[in-house]
């Protein structure tokens, strides 16, 4: 097929808007955004590309004080998730964290990464770590010892997050802001109980005791 | 100083999110494993505090030489077509952001992944494992040569094909930048049928898209696909002043 170079498409339904048409109504004011890359699920293989031979340690191991956190994942029937990951990420028994994007400074805790993760190909995650401090929220208060989780699965398009707080910690929990933000009759969804070992947290992904998952 | 006391006021960074329109949202009810998986309440909105604008420092000890280069394995090549997938990341504010972990893993040439989960019959290869790691460099930038991933069948509905693509796992410098997600490749005629890729939105599909790029296409060894990441980025202040209110 030839193309006759005096075809000139008629104009299109909406005329060329040259970019600084919108001159003094917001041109060079708004705030430069960058398109965000979207989410997609981690899928079914995740083990290939996320195993960690030391994934489990958030304190090193035989840390003094340290603790397992162990807990299963459900789903809406009930069943055990054997394919999810779950990530922590926490401050140290002091409250500080080993980030230099803490304004107080990094941290540095003996033993203490701060971040785990761990499959639940078992039926259940477990990691291993210390119980945080209490921290100040930045606005003259104090938050409740919490652990921030990220849990990725086949089946969810993107990370849901949840905290984990402690039920031995009913003093620090009842000043807590965030868990104030929480219906009373769910906040137990959100507490570790302690065990041998450590501490439960089971996530349940749906159903009458479905996990409060936040929005960071 | 750290400690566990209330102390004075901190200023804290505040990460953006995404438009609502413009995230892919955590269920998708054509994807059909996200039926009882993805949560049915609406989530609780979380103020960033300490635990939020902080995260894990994870960098060059998590990965070797050999992680960015996956043809290469039990002293063989993999079979396909070598590609060189590169690109920077950003946060949303337009800088790079260096020193981070990038995770990959994916399929063979042949759409079969190295799992006990991946029955389907097309072959393993023996010089493939499916799995890189890369830390950005101080401008942001990654890159890893690959092959090029097949499609493969899954049992989402009848005739399912997911269109070619590489899993990513990305740490910024905090919580709210933690991404998980997929790569896929310009034209794919999959694109139409896959419920994991049309759970993007529209306008923010072609996001996940790398593009061909015959400027980094090596001659007489590798294409090129460049796709570059995007993170949260924190609200702008233009002038920081100090206490005599002076611009610093």
């Amino acid at each position: 097929m030839s193309l006759n170079p005096l075809d000139v498409p008629p104009d299109p339904n909406t005329p060329f808007q040259p970019r600084s048409g919108q001159r003094g109504t917001g041109f060079l004011t708004e705030p430069f955004q960058l398109g965000l890359t979207p989410s997609a699920t981690v899928g079914p293989y995740l083990a290939i590309g996320l195993t960690w031979p030391d994934g489990v340690w958030a304190a090193a191991e035989g840390t003094p004080g340290g603790c397992w956190i162990r807990g299963r994942v459900v789903d809406g029937a009930g069943a055990v998730v054997p394919d999810a990951m779950v990530e922590t990420w926490q401050a140290d028994p002091d409250g500080g964290f080993p980030s230099p994007e803490d304004p107080r400074g990094a941290a540095s805790y003996p033993g203490f990464r701060g971040y785990a993760r761990a499959q639940t190909s078992t039926g259940e995650f477990a990691i291993f770590t210390l119980k945080p401090g209490r921290l100040p929220d930045g606005e003259g208060g104090l938050q409740a010892p919490h652990i921030d989780v990220s849990l990725f699965a086949r089946g969810l398009l993107d990370r849901v997050v949840t905290r984990i707080y402690f039920a031995d910690e009913a003093d620090a929990n009842a000043e807590d802001a965030v868990l104030q933000t929480v219906p009373a009759d769910r906040r137990g969804t959100l507490l570790a109980t302690p065990t041998a070992d450590g501490y439960r947290f089971d996530i349940d992904l749906q159903g009458d005791r479905e996990t409060v998952f936040f929005a960071v | 100083m750290t400690g566990t006391t209330s102390g004075s006021r901190l200023h804290l960074p505040r990460y953006l999110r995404e438009d609502e329109s413009l995230r892919t949202p955590v269920g998708y009810a054509a994807y059909k494993s996200t039926g009882l998986r993805a949560p049915l309440r609406a989530p609780v909105d979380l103020p960033q505090r300490l635990t939020e604008v902080t995260g894990p420092v994870l960098g060059e000890d998590r990965v070797t030489a050999q992680d960015a280069d996956l043809t290469w394995r039990n002293g063989g090549e993999a079979v396909g077509q070598r590609i060189l997938v590169f690109g920077r990341v950003l946060d949303s504010g337009g800088r790079p952001v260096p020193d981070a972990l990038v995770e990959v893993w994916q399929a063979n040439a042949a759409g079969r992944y190295r799992h006990v989960v991946d029955n389907w019959p097309a072959p393993l290869d023996p010089h493939f494992d499916g799995l890189g790691r890369v830390v950005t460099d101080s401008l942001g930038r990654y890159e890893f040569l690959t092959i090029k991933p097949g499609a493969y069948p899954w049992g989402n509905h009848h005739n399912a094909w997911r269109p070619a693509h590489i899993h990513f796992s990305l740490f910024g410098r905090a919580f709210p930048q933690r991404l998980v997600t997929q790569m896929y490749f310009p034209g794919d005629p999959l694109f139409g049928q896959d419920p994991i890729y049309n759970a993007i939105p529209d306008a923010a599909r072609h996001r996940a898209v790398s593009q061909y790029s015959l400027e980094r296409t090596q001659d007489n060894w590798a294409l090129a696909y460049q796709w570059d990441i995007v993170l949260r980025g924190t609200e702008q202040t233009p002038f920081e002043t100090d206490d005599d209110g002076d611009v610093a």
